[in-house]
């Protein structure tokens, strides 16, 4: 006979099941709004924090940063073979100044790169900042302060004078916080400044910066490009570094090795050049991960157990719906779709949980380089969350329903 | 429906079954009978005589034996689960001892989840012939009640009614008298005699009720796995 009317019997038996049932429901669905909830709150706290960590980095290191990396000496003859001697050196890193040849040139090349989004040059350089007697060590940047700003975003660090100045002064200086406080100097203030060439030069402070990172404020300041140059006693083709950012900084380390071999020089991307920063970061990112995933995973548990206990009880109502007629796949499309329902109930009032969590999250106040509790609302992770949440239930929900499906109603009609 | 009243509803052929646990044991020996139209049938012994492992197979329900079974013509034996299910679905209705409702569904609901399952009338109409059957067996003023709510009595015609909602060719039961006291066991008895005689329904049952079976069209009587 061919089956004209399809009505949904197996759903409403799923639901009479959920309804009749709140109580065991409502904790199975608690279980998986808790686990959903934490999977959720955890990982946004880790992109949160990753995202934080990364801002910080950027406001001191470029995506990429091209430099002429120290040369050891070598040997000046090599032996040809075992019988020769080699003309014995004393390896030492070759004295000769970490100068990029022709930086303009390199520069264009860099820029015509395809996802090159900026290039800017600049002169690093340690130095002692002097007032009096006190003396404190730090390092300046010589760089085109536009430039510089687009990639650090040092405007928005500024907390006292004004960013600009310094491309009409030609002394300036723009001081981290930190060190005008040991140094007891506000904008307007002239300090001096010795580099590691030996120079002495007498500095106009046009502005001080706080970046939050207390190691970056009690040593960095930013001078001309030209003063940098001074500094190094070098001419107007000098550069020291030459700093890249490109579209995905995910992916610098790709970009990195290319630049390398392009220009000749050494090509750093931010993720060598903060190991120390970025191997826990990606530990803390793991550990996340397997914690969010098991509380989720435990969550799923709660549903095999309550539908396997529901199966139990109803192990005569299967025997009879199977007499009735309802084959395994009915049977198996009962339960798992009231462990799917159940699940989905449990994940909406997860994702509720969720947002509530971290707004309340994002109100707490930690104060220090972190301020507000860096935690963020991302699409991405309530994504997963809904979906790791959901082939999590409905594997829960499948192996007790295939167990049910197997039931042999004459055995349980016998007893 | 103008068939033959000799027409064969049911035919069982040398049919024979061992259990395995706890030693080899053969329960059923080379059972052969046959069940026609409108015919109400007991299948009477004492216990252990086989007569439910009997109804089992016969009811499809047990696919472990050896034997030909043919249900109005159409051999079953050697069927896939799903395909006997969907013959159970539309074929053949069961009354158990035990009444077995799904106790969470109103008693309407429970006499209509087999025409839902088989999908050939709409709901609307399912809704109706559901009715007509609870009405035929006198519990139209209960078709709202939660099926758990109502007497042994009144379950085991909701389970009879629920039985009739395919129009099934064979209704099988499995002591539907077993469980009730004897002003209920008339009332079901008598209702399956008015399905028999007025519905012209096959009915094949397994009872311990000495009235039972003597007030049916034919006994069949076992005793060590052989029909006597």
């Amino acid at each position: 006979m061919a089956k004209k009317f399809n009505h949904p019997i197996d759903a409403e038996i799923s639901v009479t099941y959920i309804i009749s049932n709140k109580k065991l429901t409502a904790v199975a669905a608690l279980g998986v709004t808790m686990g959903v909830a934490i999977f959720i709150f955890m990982n946004c706290m880790t992109a949160g924090f990753t995202v934080k960590s990364n801002t910080m980095i950027f406001k001191n290191t470029p995506h990429i940063r091209v430099y002429s990396d120290d040369k050891i000496s070598t040997a000046l003859i090599h032996p040809r073979d075992s019988r020769n001697i080699a003309l014995i050196v004393n390896p030492k890193v070759v004295p000769e100044n970490n100068r990029i040849i022709d930086p303009s040139k390199v520069m264009d090349l860099l820029k015509r790169q395809a996802d090159v989004v900026l290039v800017t040059s600049q002169v690093a350089t340690d130095v002692f900042y002097h007032n009096g007697k006190s003396q404190l060590p730090g390092n300046t940047a010589g760089v085109r302060i536009d430039d510089a700003d687009k990639m650090f975003d040092i405007r928005s660090t500024v907390v006292e004078g004004n960013m600009e100045d310094l491309k009409t002064t030609t002394n300036g200086i723009l001081l981290g916080t930190g060190i005008a406080a040991k140094m007891n100097v506000r904008t307007g203030d002239n300090m001096t400044i010795t580099s590691s060439k030996g120079i002495t030069k007498v500095m106009k402070i046009v502005g001080l910066f706080k970046t939050n990172n207390s190691v970056t404020d009690k040593t960095k300041s930013y001078v001309n490009l030209a003063m940098g140059q001074q500094l190094m006693a070098e001419g107007p083709s000098y550069v020291s570094d030459i700093n890249v950012n490109v579209k995905d900084f995910d992916k610098a380390q790709d970009y990195s090795q290319r630049f390398s071999a392009l220009t000749g020089y050494k090509a750093e991307d931010w993720k060598s050049a903060n190991q120390s920063l970025v191997a826990p970061a990606k530990m803390r990112g793991v550990l996340v991960s397997a914690i969010s995933l098991s509380i989720l995973l435990i969550a799923g548990f709660g549903i095999y157990n309550i539908l396997n206990m529901t199966i139990s009880q109803k192990l005569t109502e299967i025997a009879i719906l199977k007499a009735m007629g309802f084959q395994g796949g009915d049977v198996i499309r009962i339960f798992v779709l009231q462990g799917a329902l159940i699940g989905l109930m449990g994940i909406i009032f997860g994702l509720l949980m969720a947002l509530l969590l971290i707004y309340l999250a994002t109100k707490i106040y930690l104060g220090g380089d972190i301020g507000y509790f860096p935690i963020r609302f991302e699409a991405d992770v309530f994504l997963n969350g809904v979906l790791f949440g959901l082939v999590n239930t409905l594997l829960a929900a499948y192996l007790p329903a295939r167990k049910a499906a197997n039931v042999d109603p004459v055995s349980i009609f016998r007893n | 429906m103008t068939q033959q009243p000799t027409e064969i509803m049911l035919q069982a052929k040398q049919i024979e079954k061992y259990f395995y646990d706890p030693e080899k044991f053969q329960v059923l020996k080379d059972i052969s009978f046959t069940v026609n139209r409108e015919e109400l049938v007991s299948l009477v012994g004492k216990s252990g005589s086989g007569k439910s492992t009997l109804l089992y197979i016969l009811s499809t329900m047990d696919t472990d034996y050896h034997g030909e079974l043919e249900i109005h013509g159409q051999n079953v034996s050697g069927l896939k689960q799903n395909e006997l299910a969907a013959l159970r679905n539309e074929k053949i209705g069961f009354v158990f001892q035990f009444h077995y409702l799904l106790p969470e569904f109103t008693c309407l609901k429970n006499v209509m989840i087999p025409a839902l399952r088989l999908g050939k009338y709409s709901r609307p109409e399912i809704e109706e012939r559901a009715y007509e059957r609870l009405k035929v067996l006198g519990l139209s003023d209960q078709a709202l009640k939660l099926s758990s709510k109502l007497s042994g009595g009144q379950q085991q015609r909701v389970a009879i009614a629920r039985a009739l909602i395919n129009d099934p060719l064979i209704i099988m039961g499995d002591e539907p008298t077993g469980n009730l006291d004897s002003k209920n066991t008339n009332i079901v008895f008598d209702s399956f005699q008015q399905l028999a005689h007025e519905f012209n329904q096959t009915i094949i049952a397994v009872t311990h009720d000495v009235d039972f079976a003597n007030r049916s069209d034919r006994v069949i009587e076992m005793s060590d796995g052989m029909i006597i």
